[in-house]
């Protein structure tokens, strides 16, 4: 059984201008210790898929539609708050891009840390300071007994995203969300931080979704990668398939605007177009007006995934039939 | 060769700092910039590279005088900025724009597209006020965006389509030099190559002089003829986009450019990464000699007691490290 499905999930915001279906209809399993990319551009609904089975979607405006995310044989979608706040914070944690709108700036770090901890495990506080301290020199932070009674903003970027990783883990979850956490850092800082989460996960064994707008990070971290363009998942494989032998256009596309991959002078390839306004009803594939191949019956009926190979679907009938 | 267009000689930006509300007293320097010697050739593109706060940003503001230099010349075109008064300076403006990062911070939410526009031609007097509508037009055509988004505000704006304003305002007076610090690191990856394309293609239709700041080494290397590269207030290395990039040789830019995810899985599960310790020092309490010398892998006694100069590396190369022969 996997760790995690999410069948139909469906997340629509109504606002005064109309009905915005952020995420239309996304399927997806996850094993144990494995680890998933999932890219997009902004508006692909990436993140309102992770922030909708956390239940961190603002009702109203948001609404979970339907579909379901059975985590550990509990619906999450369903299941009593009390339940789903019994596995958030302590079976699911997740950490944010921003370490400085995530962390409290009136706590100390110490105090922060060791919350779940006091609240999932009922543990007395000086066993919990201690597990605290063991994890902040866990993630890297030298000098860690002194640094608990520091507040946030007596730490750099890339620290601050470390205590933020260390006060996720430190319930030792099964399951890691990961939203763009290295997005607002350096390069440096990055690999610093990646390497953190490939040696947190070896150790804790967790499966991770790992979020993010970069090709690049998921290449090395992910076992598996989908890709989500306009609140669907149009294509996805394991991460060598996906590199090496993308099907879907859109993929493709994404792929050849990577600028490291393109002639240094030359014109960088773009997708011609903008991403669809979702608060209209998209009726066909929701990538056909910026595709190159795109037919009408593209424009007429929305295509499903369909599996390629075991493990590798694209929603492409065009790519299905080997017309591209 | 002919004259460069900008040139920087041994350029120091410091910022005091001051403890205590009642009793100011000073608790030391910050050197952002501390020692950057630079020339820039007509129509060239200068990619600025380096980590949060190694002064690049600072670098750029102290070449459009928008902060005081410490210490140090800039000189635009042989004229020197450093030493000139208020009213030389803002004319100068009119030839040396920037363009800056958050195209969300960067436009007055209160101005449509037309008045952001028109404000440096009012401002500079450049043409007569009926000439202006015509002017605006052009640069709304020339930065890719349609007429009819005159009227708008920067809200009813996507970030792309914000930083394409953003350039617009900036080519209004048709500088010379654009300072553009980190125009792409706010948009997705294929807007980003949107912005490229245009940055690219104004440079080369218009004779523009680039200066490029980014922390994304890929797209530096890209759209760069050559390109610095920054520690703490210094630069370690210098030369061609592709030399720097492909063939580091200062122990920093090795470390720089090993830390780019890349987009292959097969190299990148394969390949030898160079992990960085630490955080960048701070720049008011730097390491004595090298200031990556607590850092680098390959550090020795030598490096602790002095700064390294910028020494020829190859041709038209140039890194800051005593010991590049042996490395």
């Amino acid at each position: 059984m996997p760790l995690l499905e999410v069948t139909d999930l469906r997340t629509s915001f109504h606002t005064r201008t109309g009905v915005t279906r952020a995420v239309d209809g996304v399927s997806f399993s996850l094993e144990r210790g494995e680890t998933l990319g999932i890219v997009g551009e902004s508006g692909s609904g990436k993140s309102v898929t992770c922030y909708s089975i956390l239940g961190l979607i603002p009702q109203p405006p948001g609404r979970i539609e339907g579909g379901s995310a059975v985590f550990a044989g509990t619906d999450l979608l369903r299941c009593r708050p009390e339940e789903a706040r019994a596995l958030r914070g302590k079976r699911i944690a997740m950490i944010f891009q921003d370490p400085m709108t995530s962390l409290n700036p009136y706590l100390r770090i110490g105090d922060q840390l060791i919350e779940p901890l006091l609240i999932h495990e009922r543990l007395p506080r000086e066993e919990a300071r201690r597990r605290g301290l063991a994890m902040l020199e866990a993630v890297g932070i030298n000098d860690a007994a002194r640094r608990l009674d520091l507040y946030p903003h007596e730490f750099s970027g890339g620290m601050r995203q470390r205590v933020m990783i260390a006060m996720a883990l430190i319930t030792k979850p099964e399951l890691l969300i990961a939203d763009e956490p290295t997005t607002a850092l350096d390069v440096t800082v990055q690999a610093q931080i990646l390497e953190l989460i490939r040696r947190m996960q070896r150790e804790l064994g967790m499966a991770v979704i790992f979020i993010t707008h970069d090709l690049g990070v998921v290449s090395g971290l992910c076992d598996r990668v989908q890709v989500m363009y306009a609140g669907r998942i149009v294509e996805t494989a394991d991460t060598r398939t996906l590199f090496h032998a993308p099907r879907h256009p859109y993929t493709r596309a994404l792929q050849r605007s990577i600028p490291a991959l393109q002639a240094k002078g030359a014109t960088l390839y773009t997708i011609p177009g903008l991403p669809p306004d979702l608060s209209r009803p998209v009726p066909g594939c929701a990538f056909a007006p910026r595709c190159e191949h795109a037919t009408d019956a593209c424009r007429a009926e929305r295509p499903a995934l369909q599996a390629l190979a075991p493990g590798h679907l694209h929603a492409c009938p065009r790519a299905h039939a080997s017309e591209l | 060769m002919s004259a460069p267009i900008l040139e920087l000689r041994d350029v120091k930006t410091h910022f005091p700092l001051q403890r205590g509300l009642i009793f100011r007293r000073d608790a030391g320097t910050v050197k952002a910039v501390d020692g950057v010697s630079l020339t820039i050739q007509r129509g060239e593109v200068l990619g600025l590279v380096g980590e949060s706060g190694c002064g690049k940003s600072t670098l750029a503001r102290t070449i459009l005088q928008l902060l005081p230099t410490t210490a140090g010349t800039v000189f635009l075109g042989g004229r020197n900025l450093t030493a000139a008064g208020a009213e030389e300076v803002r004319a100068a403006r009119r030839e040396l724009q920037m363009i800056f990062q958050d195209p969300y911070a960067s436009l007055n939410p209160r101005m449509t597209v037309f008045d952001t526009l028109a404000e440096p031609l009012r401002v500079h007097g450049v043409c007569p006020a009926e000439e202006i509508p015509a002017r605006v037009h052009r640069l709304m055509e020339r930065v890719g965006l349609a007429p009819r988004f005159l009227r708008k505000y920067p809200h009813e704006f996507s970030g792309g389509q914000r930083q394409r304003i953003a350039i617009a305002r900036a080519l209004a007076l048709e500088p010379r030099i654009v300072v553009a610090d980190e125009p792409v690191s706010a948009l997705d990856v294929s807007i980003q190559a949107q912005i490229l394309n245009l940055l690219a293609s104004l440079c080369r239709e218009m004779d523009l002089t680039l200066i490029f700041i980014a922390h994304d080494l890929s797209v530096v290397k890209h759209i760069s003829d050559r390109v610095a590269v920054m520690y703490l207030g210094r630069i370690v290395e210098l030369g061609t986009a592709t030399e720097v990039i492909e063939r580091p040789q200062h122990p920093y830019t090795k470390a720089l450019v090993s830390a780019i995810p890349v987009p292959d899985p097969d190299v990148e599960r394969t390949r030898q990464r160079l992990v960085l310790p630490g955080d960048p020092p701070s720049p008011i309490n730097p390491p004595s000699g090298c200031a990556f010398h607590p850092r680098c892998a390959h550090a020795v006694e030598r490096c602790r007691e002095a700064v390294p100069p910028l020494v020829p590396a190859g041709p038209a190369r140039e890194a800051a490290c005593i010991r590049l022969g042996e490395l």
